[in-house]
Protein backbone atom coordinates (compact mmCIF):
# COMPACT_ATOMS: atom_id res chain seq x y z
CA UNK A 1 0.00 0.00 0.00
CA UNK A 2 2.65 2.39 0.68
CA UNK A 3 3.97 2.73 -2.90
CA UNK A 4 -0.40 3.64 -3.87
CA UNK A 5 0.11 6.50 -1.23
CA UNK A 6 2.72 7.68 -2.48
CA UNK A 7 1.35 7.63 -6.14
CA UNK A 8 -1.82 9.35 -4.80
CA UNK A 9 0.20 12.09 -2.95
CA UNK A 10 2.15 12.94 -5.89
CA UNK A 11 -1.13 13.04 -7.97
CA UNK A 12 -2.82 15.43 -5.53
CA UNK A 13 0.00 17.80 -5.82
CA UNK A 14 0.40 17.68 -8.98
CA UNK A 15 -1.71 20.09 -11.57
CA UNK A 16 -4.08 18.17 -13.43
CA UNK A 17 -3.47 14.79 -11.40
CA UNK A 18 -6.85 15.31 -9.79
CA UNK A 19 -8.34 14.01 -13.22
CA UNK A 20 -5.68 10.62 -13.44
CA UNK A 21 -6.81 10.54 -9.59
CA UNK A 22 -10.57 9.76 -10.62
CA UNK A 23 -9.71 7.43 -13.19
CA UNK A 24 -7.29 5.58 -11.00
CA UNK A 25 -9.83 5.16 -8.47
CA UNK A 26 -12.90 3.97 -11.09
CA UNK A 27 -10.36 1.38 -12.34
CA UNK A 28 -9.24 0.22 -8.91
CA UNK A 29 -12.70 0.66 -6.93
CA UNK A 30 -14.08 -1.34 -10.05
CA UNK A 31 -11.68 -4.18 -9.57
CA UNK A 32 -11.88 -4.37 -5.95
CA UNK A 33 -15.72 -4.55 -5.87
CA UNK A 34 -16.09 -6.75 -8.41
CA UNK A 35 -13.52 -9.76 -7.38
CA UNK A 36 -14.82 -9.59 -3.22
CA UNK A 37 -13.54 -12.91 -2.62
CA UNK A 38 -15.42 -13.72 1.16
CA UNK A 39 -14.06 -15.85 3.93
CA UNK A 40 -16.65 -17.73 4.88
CA UNK A 41 -16.32 -17.56 9.06
CA UNK A 42 -19.75 -19.33 9.52
CA UNK A 43 -20.12 -20.01 13.29
CA UNK A 44 -23.65 -21.12 13.15
CA UNK A 45 -26.93 -21.69 11.64
CA UNK A 46 -26.42 -18.59 9.52
CA UNK A 47 -23.56 -20.09 7.68
CA UNK A 48 -26.17 -22.50 6.18
CA UNK A 49 -27.87 -20.04 3.58
CA UNK A 50 -23.82 -18.79 3.18
CA UNK A 51 -23.79 -22.12 1.59
CA UNK A 52 -27.02 -21.63 0.05
CA UNK A 53 -25.89 -18.71 -1.84
CA UNK A 54 -22.66 -19.63 -3.46
CA UNK A 55 -24.08 -22.44 -5.16
CA UNK A 56 -25.51 -22.65 -8.42
CA UNK A 57 -29.35 -21.53 -7.50
CA UNK A 58 -28.38 -17.89 -6.14
CA UNK A 59 -24.71 -18.11 -8.06
CA UNK A 60 -22.49 -16.15 -5.80
CA UNK A 61 -20.31 -16.33 -8.48
CA UNK A 62 -21.68 -13.81 -10.70
CA UNK A 63 -20.87 -11.23 -8.70
CA UNK A 64 -17.14 -12.13 -8.47
CA UNK A 65 -17.89 -13.40 -4.97
CA UNK A 66 -15.66 -16.45 -4.38
CA UNK A 67 -15.48 -18.46 -0.90
CA UNK A 68 -12.28 -19.15 -0.30
CA UNK A 69 -11.12 -21.12 2.61
CA UNK A 70 -7.59 -19.16 3.17
CA UNK A 71 -7.90 -15.96 4.69
CA UNK A 72 -4.71 -14.34 2.86
CA UNK A 73 -6.78 -14.84 -0.36
CA UNK A 74 -9.87 -13.01 1.00
CA UNK A 75 -11.16 -9.23 0.78
CA UNK A 76 -14.48 -9.60 3.34
CA UNK A 77 -15.08 -11.74 5.73
CA UNK A 78 -18.53 -12.64 5.83
CA UNK A 79 -19.40 -13.55 9.84
CA UNK A 80 -22.22 -15.88 9.89
CA UNK A 81 -23.93 -17.05 13.07
CA UNK A 82 -23.60 -16.53 16.71
CA UNK A 83 -19.72 -15.46 17.68
CA UNK A 84 -18.86 -17.04 21.31
CA UNK A 85 -16.14 -15.32 23.51
CA UNK A 86 -14.05 -18.48 23.23
CA UNK A 87 -14.33 -17.90 19.63
CA UNK A 88 -13.75 -14.62 19.75
CA UNK A 89 -9.64 -14.67 19.55
CA UNK A 90 -10.21 -17.05 16.84
CA UNK A 91 -12.49 -14.94 14.28
CA UNK A 92 -10.26 -11.53 15.35
CA UNK A 93 -6.87 -13.88 14.35
CA UNK A 94 -8.05 -14.93 11.20
CA UNK A 95 -9.45 -11.23 10.89
CA UNK A 96 -5.93 -10.13 11.25
CA UNK A 97 -4.72 -12.39 8.74
CA UNK A 98 -7.25 -10.69 5.76
CA UNK A 99 -4.79 -8.63 3.73
CA UNK A 100 -5.67 -4.86 3.57
CA UNK A 101 -8.25 -3.45 1.88
CA UNK A 102 -10.66 -5.51 3.97
CA UNK A 103 -14.61 -5.55 4.91
CA UNK A 104 -16.58 -7.21 6.98
CA UNK A 105 -20.15 -8.09 6.76
CA UNK A 106 -21.94 -9.64 9.96
CA UNK A 107 -25.09 -11.93 8.70
CA UNK A 108 -27.73 -12.40 10.70
CA UNK A 109 -29.05 -11.41 14.39
CA UNK A 110 -26.32 -12.94 15.89
CA UNK A 111 -23.58 -11.10 14.52
CA UNK A 112 -25.58 -7.69 14.03
CA UNK A 113 -26.25 -7.84 17.78
CA UNK A 114 -26.06 -10.69 19.65
CA UNK A 115 -29.38 -11.52 18.72
CA UNK A 116 -31.89 -14.43 20.75
CA UNK A 117 -28.76 -14.78 22.88
CA UNK A 118 -28.71 -11.08 23.69
CA UNK A 119 -30.43 -11.71 27.08
CA UNK A 120 -29.31 -14.10 29.67
CA UNK A 121 -26.30 -15.25 28.09
CA UNK A 122 -23.07 -16.17 29.61
CA UNK A 123 -21.13 -16.97 26.69
CA UNK A 124 -22.54 -15.09 23.42
CA UNK A 125 -19.89 -11.95 22.42
CA UNK A 126 -23.37 -9.22 21.85
CA UNK A 127 -22.17 -8.40 17.91
CA UNK A 128 -19.06 -8.71 15.99
CA UNK A 129 -19.01 -5.14 16.19
CA UNK A 130 -17.66 -5.17 19.40
CA UNK A 131 -14.26 -6.39 18.32
CA UNK A 132 -14.35 -6.33 14.40
CA UNK A 133 -15.13 -3.18 11.82
CA UNK A 134 -18.41 -3.68 10.26
CA UNK A 135 -19.15 -2.74 6.94
CA UNK A 136 -22.95 -3.73 6.47
CA UNK A 137 -25.05 -5.37 8.38
CA UNK A 138 -27.86 -8.12 7.53
CA UNK A 139 -30.94 -8.53 9.72
CA UNK A 140 -32.58 -11.83 9.41
CA UNK A 141 -32.57 -15.02 11.40
CA UNK A 142 -31.33 -16.09 9.29
CA UNK A 143 -30.87 -13.97 6.06
CA UNK A 144 -32.29 -15.27 3.03
CA UNK A 145 -29.09 -15.65 0.16
CA UNK A 146 -30.58 -12.82 -1.73
CA UNK A 147 -30.08 -10.60 0.98
CA UNK A 148 -26.48 -11.88 1.56
CA UNK A 149 -26.18 -10.98 -2.39
CA UNK A 150 -27.71 -7.39 -1.78
CA UNK A 151 -25.05 -7.11 1.43
CA UNK A 152 -22.47 -7.71 -1.43
CA UNK A 153 -24.24 -4.68 -3.79
CA UNK A 154 -24.31 -2.49 -0.81
CA UNK A 155 -20.56 -3.13 -0.34
CA UNK A 156 -19.60 -2.50 -3.47
CA UNK A 157 -21.50 0.78 -3.43
CA UNK A 158 -19.09 1.38 -0.06
CA UNK A 159 -16.08 0.31 -2.13
CA UNK A 160 -17.04 2.83 -4.87
CA UNK A 161 -17.19 5.55 -2.66
CA UNK A 162 -13.41 5.22 -1.96
CA UNK A 163 -9.99 7.01 -2.87
CA UNK A 164 -6.95 5.69 -3.06
CA UNK A 165 -5.86 9.49 -1.50
CA UNK A 166 -6.08 9.40 2.03
CA UNK A 167 -8.17 13.04 1.74
CA UNK A 168 -10.75 12.61 -1.11
CA UNK A 169 -14.13 10.27 -1.59
CA UNK A 170 -15.58 10.01 -4.15
CA UNK A 171 -19.02 10.84 -4.84
CA UNK A 172 -20.88 8.27 -6.06
CA UNK A 173 -24.88 8.69 -6.68
CA UNK A 174 -26.86 6.66 -4.23
CA UNK A 175 -29.91 5.04 -4.97
CA UNK A 176 -30.62 4.41 -1.51
CA UNK A 177 -34.05 6.62 -1.39
CA UNK A 178 -37.15 4.24 -1.83
CA UNK A 179 -40.61 5.22 -1.82
CA UNK A 180 -43.03 4.00 0.70
CA UNK A 181 -44.52 1.54 -1.37
CA UNK A 182 -42.39 0.20 -4.19
CA UNK A 183 -44.94 -1.53 -6.22
CA UNK A 184 -46.67 1.36 -7.07
CA UNK A 185 -45.72 4.86 -7.83
CA UNK A 186 -42.46 6.83 -9.19
CA UNK A 187 -39.40 4.82 -7.79
CA UNK A 188 -36.98 8.07 -8.31
CA UNK A 189 -39.02 9.75 -5.29
CA UNK A 190 -37.58 9.40 -1.86
CA UNK A 191 -39.27 8.60 1.52
CA UNK A 192 -39.62 11.86 2.48
CA UNK A 193 -41.32 12.99 -0.68
CA UNK A 194 -43.68 9.73 -0.29
CA UNK A 195 -44.13 10.97 3.09
CA UNK A 196 -44.97 14.87 2.18
CA UNK A 197 -47.58 13.08 -0.11
CA UNK A 198 -49.13 11.14 2.48
CA UNK A 199 -49.33 13.72 5.14
CA UNK A 200 -51.29 15.98 2.18
CA UNK A 201 -53.87 13.27 1.64
CA UNK A 202 -54.36 12.56 5.25
CA UNK A 203 -55.42 16.35 6.51
CA UNK B 1 -34.31 -56.78 27.74
CA UNK B 2 -37.42 -55.80 29.71
CA UNK B 3 -37.63 -53.55 32.27
CA UNK B 4 -38.97 -55.92 34.99
CA UNK B 5 -36.05 -58.43 33.94
CA UNK B 6 -33.92 -55.37 34.18
CA UNK B 7 -35.23 -54.64 37.82
CA UNK B 8 -34.84 -58.12 38.75
CA UNK B 9 -31.07 -58.41 37.78
CA UNK B 10 -30.90 -55.08 39.70
CA UNK B 11 -32.40 -55.99 42.66
CA UNK B 12 -30.57 -59.64 42.67
CA UNK B 13 -27.01 -57.44 42.69
CA UNK B 14 -27.99 -54.61 45.02
CA UNK B 15 -30.96 -55.75 47.21
CA UNK B 16 -30.64 -52.77 49.16
CA UNK B 17 -30.93 -50.64 46.04
CA UNK B 18 -34.10 -52.43 45.04
CA UNK B 19 -36.54 -49.56 46.67
CA UNK B 20 -34.79 -46.89 44.85
CA UNK B 21 -35.23 -48.44 41.37
CA UNK B 22 -37.81 -46.76 39.10
CA UNK B 23 -38.80 -46.39 36.07
CA UNK B 24 -38.33 -42.68 34.09
CA UNK B 25 -39.55 -42.43 30.37
CA UNK B 26 -39.74 -45.60 29.77
CA UNK B 27 -35.87 -46.27 31.14
CA UNK B 28 -34.78 -47.99 34.52
CA UNK B 29 -33.62 -45.85 36.61
CA UNK B 30 -31.64 -46.12 39.63
CA UNK B 31 -30.66 -43.91 42.54
CA UNK B 32 -27.24 -44.74 43.99
CA UNK B 33 -25.65 -43.56 47.43
CA UNK B 34 -22.72 -41.54 46.36
CA UNK B 35 -19.83 -43.97 48.47
CA UNK B 36 -20.84 -46.67 45.96
CA UNK B 37 -21.51 -45.20 42.88
CA UNK B 38 -18.15 -46.26 41.35
CA UNK B 39 -18.53 -49.90 42.63
CA UNK B 40 -22.27 -49.76 41.26
CA UNK B 41 -21.28 -48.87 37.99
CA UNK B 42 -18.52 -51.12 37.56
CA UNK B 43 -20.96 -53.59 38.61
CA UNK B 44 -23.45 -52.53 35.75
CA UNK B 45 -20.65 -52.74 33.78
CA UNK B 46 -19.25 -56.35 34.40
CA UNK B 47 -23.53 -57.02 33.92
CA UNK B 48 -23.14 -55.82 30.11
CA UNK B 49 -23.74 -51.97 29.79
CA UNK B 50 -20.86 -51.38 28.01
CA UNK B 51 -21.54 -48.19 26.35
CA UNK B 52 -21.28 -44.59 28.66
CA UNK B 53 -24.15 -42.95 26.86
CA UNK B 54 -23.63 -39.48 28.63
CA UNK B 55 -22.33 -37.82 32.01
CA UNK B 56 -24.54 -34.69 33.26
CA UNK B 57 -25.53 -32.99 36.40
CA UNK B 58 -28.54 -31.10 37.52
CA UNK B 59 -28.51 -28.22 40.14
CA UNK B 60 -30.88 -29.62 42.99
CA UNK B 61 -29.96 -26.49 45.49
CA UNK B 62 -27.50 -28.39 48.55
CA UNK B 63 -26.98 -31.16 45.57
CA UNK B 64 -25.82 -31.46 42.38
CA UNK B 65 -27.32 -34.54 41.51
CA UNK B 66 -24.84 -36.66 38.85
CA UNK B 67 -26.85 -38.63 36.02
CA UNK B 68 -25.02 -41.50 34.17
CA UNK B 69 -26.62 -43.15 31.04
CA UNK B 70 -25.72 -46.60 30.53
CA UNK B 71 -26.56 -48.67 27.38
CA UNK B 72 -25.91 -52.56 26.36
CA UNK B 73 -25.85 -54.22 23.40
CA UNK B 74 -25.64 -57.60 24.42
CA UNK B 75 -28.47 -56.63 26.85
CA UNK B 76 -30.26 -54.38 24.51
CA UNK B 77 -31.13 -51.87 26.93
CA UNK B 78 -30.40 -48.75 28.81
CA UNK B 79 -30.87 -47.26 32.46
CA UNK B 80 -30.18 -44.38 34.20
CA UNK B 81 -27.72 -44.22 37.60
CA UNK B 82 -27.94 -40.96 39.64
CA UNK B 83 -26.25 -39.91 42.61
CA UNK B 84 -26.61 -36.92 44.68
CA UNK B 85 -23.54 -34.63 45.01
CA UNK B 86 -22.95 -31.98 47.87
CA UNK B 87 -22.74 -28.73 46.99
CA UNK B 88 -20.59 -27.49 49.76
CA UNK B 89 -17.74 -30.48 48.14
CA UNK B 90 -18.30 -31.34 45.60
CA UNK B 91 -16.17 -34.17 44.69
CA UNK B 92 -16.84 -38.02 42.69
CA UNK B 93 -15.03 -40.49 41.64
CA UNK B 94 -14.65 -40.39 37.95
CA UNK B 95 -15.61 -43.56 35.79
CA UNK B 96 -12.90 -42.92 33.19
CA UNK B 97 -10.74 -45.93 33.95
CA UNK B 98 -14.41 -47.85 33.34
CA UNK B 99 -15.55 -46.30 30.23
CA UNK B 100 -12.92 -44.20 28.69
CA UNK B 101 -15.72 -41.98 26.99
CA UNK B 102 -16.23 -40.66 30.56
CA UNK B 103 -13.39 -38.29 30.01
CA UNK B 104 -14.75 -34.91 28.34
CA UNK B 105 -18.68 -35.89 29.49
CA UNK B 106 -17.37 -35.21 32.66
CA UNK B 107 -14.95 -32.49 31.66
CA UNK B 108 -17.63 -30.95 30.79
CA UNK B 109 -19.82 -31.38 33.81
CA UNK B 110 -16.95 -29.97 35.59
CA UNK B 111 -16.68 -26.75 33.50
CA UNK B 112 -20.05 -25.86 33.58
CA UNK B 113 -20.75 -27.17 37.37
CA UNK B 114 -17.76 -27.46 39.40
CA UNK B 115 -18.23 -30.60 40.27
CA UNK B 116 -14.69 -32.34 40.52
CA UNK B 117 -13.82 -35.66 39.46
CA UNK B 118 -11.49 -37.38 41.08
CA UNK B 119 -8.94 -39.79 39.25
CA UNK B 120 -10.21 -38.51 36.22
CA UNK B 121 -6.54 -38.05 33.94
CA UNK B 122 -6.99 -34.33 32.44
CA UNK B 123 -9.72 -32.48 34.24
CA UNK B 124 -9.43 -29.41 32.67
CA UNK B 125 -12.10 -26.40 31.61
CA UNK B 126 -13.42 -27.78 27.81
CA UNK B 127 -16.31 -25.93 26.66
CA UNK B 128 -15.41 -22.66 28.00
CA UNK B 129 -11.94 -20.83 27.94
CA UNK B 130 -9.14 -21.68 30.08
CA UNK B 131 -9.08 -18.47 32.42
CA UNK B 132 -13.05 -17.80 33.21
CA UNK B 133 -14.34 -17.79 35.98
CA UNK B 134 -17.12 -19.81 37.96
CA UNK B 135 -19.03 -22.28 36.57
CA UNK B 136 -21.83 -20.68 34.60
CA UNK B 137 -25.20 -23.20 34.76
CA UNK B 138 -25.33 -23.56 38.81
CA UNK B 139 -28.23 -21.86 39.49
CA UNK B 140 -26.03 -18.93 41.68
CA UNK B 141 -24.03 -18.32 38.84
CA UNK B 142 -22.79 -14.33 38.78
CA UNK B 143 -21.86 -12.68 35.52
CA UNK B 144 -21.76 -8.58 34.96
CA UNK B 145 -21.83 -9.63 31.30
CA UNK B 146 -25.23 -11.15 31.40
CA UNK B 147 -27.98 -8.50 30.68
CA UNK B 148 -31.06 -9.88 32.07
CA UNK B 149 -34.29 -10.21 29.92
CA UNK B 150 -36.85 -7.64 30.85
CA UNK B 151 -40.33 -8.57 31.47
CA UNK B 152 -42.06 -7.17 28.77
CA UNK B 153 -40.03 -9.37 26.03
Amino acid sequence: MAAIDDLAKLLEETPGGGVVLTTLDAVMNWARGKSLWTFPMGTACCAMELIAASFSRFDFDRHGTIPRPDPRHCDVMVVAGTVTRKMMPAVKRIYDQMPEPRWVIAMGNCAVSGGIFYYDSYSVVRGVDEFLPVDVYIAGCPPRPEALQDAVLQLRKKIAAQSISPKRTRAVQSDLAMPSDPRKGDVTATRADAAGDVSEVTS
Amino acid sequence: MRIEELRERVCAMYPDLCPLFSIEFGDGTIAVPLERIHSALADLKDMGFDRLGMVTAVDRGEDFELVYRLQSRTLRAGMFVKTMVPRSDPKIPSVCDLWPAANWQEREVYDLFGVVFEGHPDLRRILLPDDWVGHPLRKDYQDERIIRRPDYI
